[in-house]
């Protein structure tokens, strides 16, 4: 009796684990086959035009990138030295437990909402433009960013750090010196999982970097992202085409991200330099 | 400069409310081995911290009493940690060389001290491995990751890492209990030969380990329901083995407990 409910949880387990593996699939055969025929050099290279949006994605490519390069810029100074601080500096007690629980807080905000507050701040300031969308995202992924930071700072041996002031190193020649050339590798694996954030995000972006179909060459041009533009098309009814072939090229992007995290991560399991 | 490298007066040692030592009161000969041997627990390695604040990174940790070091109180307020911290270094009892290259483990005391000059820095990298019985074998590839080399390598170049600050005194903290007998015996010469210029200050959990090396030894045991340690019997090497004074230092050292 035993045995047939232990096959049949077994089963079950089994199943629901396919399942995963069976949706993702048809999930990305679906948009290879929709989007695949639309891909092509001229795709990749050259500006929208018409009222059916032909041509290429080029501006959105650019603008996708920029954000994402923006925001990764803004946010990883930030999200390692309040990583370095939290761990290193502050003591455990009232602060820091506020601190981690404003950054749990902030990062279950929904990005529609870091819109509507880069909108009020960032874009009255600068108008629709790559750096209010810049300073939206880096905010959004900040907690993230942080978490992962501080994450890649605590598996760093207890040993090492005793190592450095047992031979007459200040905390911050241990922290500039030991802590963070060994987390390096972990930190960027983190940093790069959550501006991989950034790439995806929508609801965000168009309400502080505008849906302009320009080439955005300075901080201050508006731009449309490949998920903004998706989004129009596929709202507005545009083209379903060239939604799919945006969106399956999002999508090899993002998995080349998460490939070239885990090729950092796995480089700091042999330890890094 | 004095025969006497620390000088240790009425220490007593918490972490947070439990009281680790107790009453501590003896001296370190300069230019000797001394040993700590007890059972395990009882607190001979929180005394080694003690003697260049290492403990200080204990977050709840509470000293009393005077660690004097050639005479000067080593919790006074003029202290410079890193200073005390660069003339008692320290060795570990799992090696553990930083995930960098040969070279730059050496290297990284003197850098932080502010040397820069290459040259120097290659001539103190290349005396200091010599020191530490390491040279020949890492001469060829010292741009390697220390990570690469043995355990008893790795503790070896730990050494010449602690060396090449030009400490006076070396704490070691059971130093040889990872690693393999071949290497051991090796670190063991290295010792005796390094206490002709430095004071050696040792943890040991091996009996024959502290007879053969050591000079002076301290026995340290943690009896009552406190747990806090006391040093129960203190003197030279050769008397606290041949003719132990205490019956519980002749009971550990016979084997009888521990």
């Amino acid at each position: 009796m035993k045995r047939i409910e232990d096959k049949i949880a077994i089963g079950c387990l089994w199943l629901s684990s396919l399942l995963v593996l069976f949706f993702l699939l048809v999930l990305l055969s679906y948009i290879t086959i929709k989007g695949l025929p639309v891909l092509s050099p001229r795709f990749l290279f050259s500006f929208p035009h018409g009222v059916e949006a032909r041509g290429g994605i080029s501006p959105m490519i650019v603008a996708t990138f920029y954000l994402t390069i923006l925001s990764g810029i803004i946010v990883s100074p930030i999200a390692i030295g309040g990583a370095v601080y939290l761990t290193q500096y502050a003591k455990p007690g009232r602060v820091v437990r506020i601190i981690r629980f404003g950054a749990d807080a902030l990062s279950s905000v929904p990005s529609i909402v870091f819109g509507l507050f880069g909108l009020a701040l960032f874009v009255s300031f600068f108008g629709y433009s790559m750096i209010a969308g810049g300073l939206t995202l880096s905010l959004m992924i900040l907690p993230v960013a942080m978490r992962a930071s501080e994450d890649a700072i605590l598996a760093v041996p207890r040993s090492f750090r005793e190592a450095s002031f047992g031979l007459g190193a200040t905390q911050w020649q241990t922290i500039k010196n030991v802590i963070i050339p060994v987390a390096l590798p972990r930190i960027l694996t983190g940093l790069i999982l959550g501006i991989g954030r950034a790439f995806g995000e929508t609801a965000a972006v168009f309400l502080t970097a505008g849906m302009a179909l320009n080439l955005p060459l300075l901080p201050t041009d508006p731009g449309r992202t490949m998920t903004v533009h998706l989004y129009l098309l596929a709202t507005e009814g545009i083209s379903i085409d060239i939604a799919f072939g945006t969106a399956l090229l999002l999508m090899i992007f993002i998995l080349s991200f998460n490939f070239l995290a885990r090729f950092l991560g796995a480089r700091s399991v042999k330890g890094g330099s | 400069m004095s025969d006497e490298a620390f000088e240790v007066k009425d220490l007593d040692f918490w972490y947070d409310d439990f009281k680790a030592l107790e009453d501590l009161n003896f001296e370190i000969k300069a230019r000797a081995i001394t040993a700590f041997i007890g059972p395990s627990g009882c607190g001979k390695s929180t005394l080694l911290r003690c003697l260049n604040r290492l403990n200080d990174l204990v977050p709840d940790a509470k000293v009393k009493g005077a660690i004097k070091l050639f005479g000067k109180n080593i919790h006074d307020a003029d202290v410079d940690l890193p200073t005390l911290r660069r003339r008692v270094a320290m060795i570990f009892q799992q090696p553990n060389p930083f995930p960098f290259s040969i070279y730059d483990n050496v290297a990284y005391g003197p850098r932080i001290h502010g040397m820069k000059r290459k040259s120097e820095l290659d001539d103190i990298v290349e005396s200091s491995l010599e020191k530490a019985a390491l040279w020949r074998e890492v001469k060829d590839k010292l741009n390697d990751s220390g990570l690469e080399l043995s355990g008893g390598q790795q503790q070896r170049l730990c050494i010449a890492r602690a060396l090449a600050v030009k400490p006076e005194v070396l704490l070691m903290d059971e130093p040889c209990s990872a690693i393999d007998p071949i290497s051991t015996q090796k670190i063991e010469d290295l010792i005796y030969e390094l206490k002709k210029k430095l004071t050696i200050v040792m943890v040991t959990h091996n009996m024959q380990q502290a007879a053969r090396i050591s000079s002076w030894t301290a026995f340290l045991l943690a009896e009552d329901e406190s747990g806090s340690a006391k040093l129960i019997e203190y003197g030279k090497t050769n008397d606290i083995f041949t003719k132990p004074k205490d019956k519980r230092t002749e009971n550990y050292i016979t084997g009888r407990f521990g």
